[in-house]
């Protein structure tokens, strides 16, 4: 159970002309877990959905949900038929009310859960009677979720799920998902550009950048292993090459030489001493800062 | 609440959670033989990962903290406090360890480290030392 895959990518790769999506992405999303896809926009995020879900075929590597391909027809309506998924539009039958979308979208699920329909149709205070068409943004998000909440999806595919929300509404949605997750075995694999969820709800995250992963792993296992690490010098600093492993970034500025590590201060921080430097700090690095300095600046 | 960890602090959530209930612990704000919220509401209400509290609790009854009883949930150790201690000690050792690794950095020699403690300890001043 625990070392189960959901969905796994090998050197998945996508291009539209000449224009490079995926350039040999890797994921590895285990069972149980809740995922947070972290990159820019147009970094790639969208284009990893569709193709897990059968949307649009790679054009070369390997994506697989539950073990099956991806891009096999008859394995990708299993696939689906596993799965929920909320767009990033949250596309709706705009005629429908609330009421009628739920009861049309419960006919087809055999695994329909009631009770918790009930539950989020109360929590999430949604009007019945109102037309899609004239739901805020947050009542509409809330709605695209509860529908692939209750259908009992063993794997939930979220496309920038609070995109639009603003913060008490963002607050809500997370602790649906946390929920969720903490009474059933399902799977939460969610894009997203706000670092601040992912921090919060995430026990796994990639970042992606340019169709590559370039970060990923634990969470907290990242959080242990990145460390800033500042060295102050009397003179300008110097300029050495570490042979620890885990340096991801380094900087001179005046007397001021700082490292980033992925890997720990300790190893780092000992070679560091022969250089004799005047002071030596080491901080913990937040996810954000992990993303400024892994992600590549605007083109 | 009791606990209130900042996932944005880039410290592990459950590492800050494991720290909160142990200061609940220690300040008598959780006794020993009290109850701790389930995994499952705990992450709910924080809104975090049910397995970083999952982890948290694992790693605070290895250190004796707190006995999960299969099915009833968590609750405090009876000998909690008595852990304290131990615990004290473990910390402060991270302490001695860090201010070590500072003074060492700045060229000071084992003898000069030991003779600045022992000073401290005894209340004395190093010459042309002075305090913040």
């Amino acid at each position: 159970m625990a070392d189960r895959r959901t969905i796994e990518t090998l050197d998945l790769r996508k291009s539209f002309g000449t224009t490079e999506a995926l350039r040999g992405l890797n994921l590895d999303v285990p069972a149980g877990s809740i995922f947070g896809f972290l990159g820019r926009n147009g970094a790639g995020k969208t284009t990893t959905i569709k193709i897990l879900l059968g949307m649009t075929r790679p054009t070369a590597g390997e994506a697989r949900v539950f073990g099956l391909p991806a891009n096999a027809r008859d394995s990708s309506v299993e696939i689906r038929r596993r799965t929920g998924f909320v767009s990033e539009d949250k596309e709706l039958y705009e005629y429908m009310t609330v009421d009628e979308i739920v009861r049309f979208t419960a006919a087809f699920y055999p695994k329909w859960q009631g009770e918790l329909e009930q539950r989020y149709l109360r929590t999430f205070e949604l009007p019945l009677a109102t037309r899609i068409k004239a739901l805020s943004r947050g009542a509409r998000t809330k709605l695209a979720l509860l529908l692939a909440l209750c259908r009992g999806a063993e794997l939930l595919v979220l496309d920038e799920p609070t995109s639009g929300l603003d913060p008490a509404m963002t607050e809500e949605v997370l602790q649906a998902l946390v929920a969720h997750v903490a009474r059933q075995e399902t799977t939460i694999f969610f894009s997203s550009h706000q670092i601040a969820e992912v921090d919060q709800i995430a026990d796994r995250i990639a970042i992606i950048d340019r169709g590559r992963a370039v970060v990923a792993g634990e969470l907290e296992e990242l959080r242990e292993r990145y460390r800033r690490i500042q060295l102050v010098f009397d003179g300008g600093a110097p300029q050495p090459a570490f042979r620890a492993p885990g340096v991801e970034r380094m900087r001179r500025e005046g007397r001021v030489l700082t490292v980033l590590s992925s890997a720990g201060a300790e190893r780092i921080v000992d070679e560091a001493r022969a250089l004799n430097p005047v002071s030596v700090d080491v901080v913990p690095v937040t996810l954000k800062e992990i993303f400024l300095e892994t992600v590549s600046a605007e083109d | 609440m009791l606990f209130r960890p900042n996932p944005s602090l880039g410290v592990p959530i459950y590492l800050q959670l494991m720290e909160q209930v142990k200061h609940a612990v220690e300040t008598g704000a959780l006794r020993p033989g009290e109850q701790l919220p389930g995994i499952r509401p705990l992450a709910e209400e924080l809104v975090i990962n049910p397995n970083t509290v999952a982890k948290a609790y694992r790693e605070l009854e290895h250190e004796g903290v707190i006995e999960l009883r299969h099915g009833a949930g968590a609750f405090v150790s009876a000998n909690a406090r008595a852990k304290k201690v131990t615990d004290s000690l473990r910390a402060g050792q991270t302490i001695v360890a860090s201010a070590v690794e500072r003074l060492r950095a700045r060229g000071l020699s084992e003898d000069e480290i030991r003779r600045l403690f022992e000073a401290e300890l005894a209340g004395l001043r190093t010459p042309g030392g002075h305090r913040g």
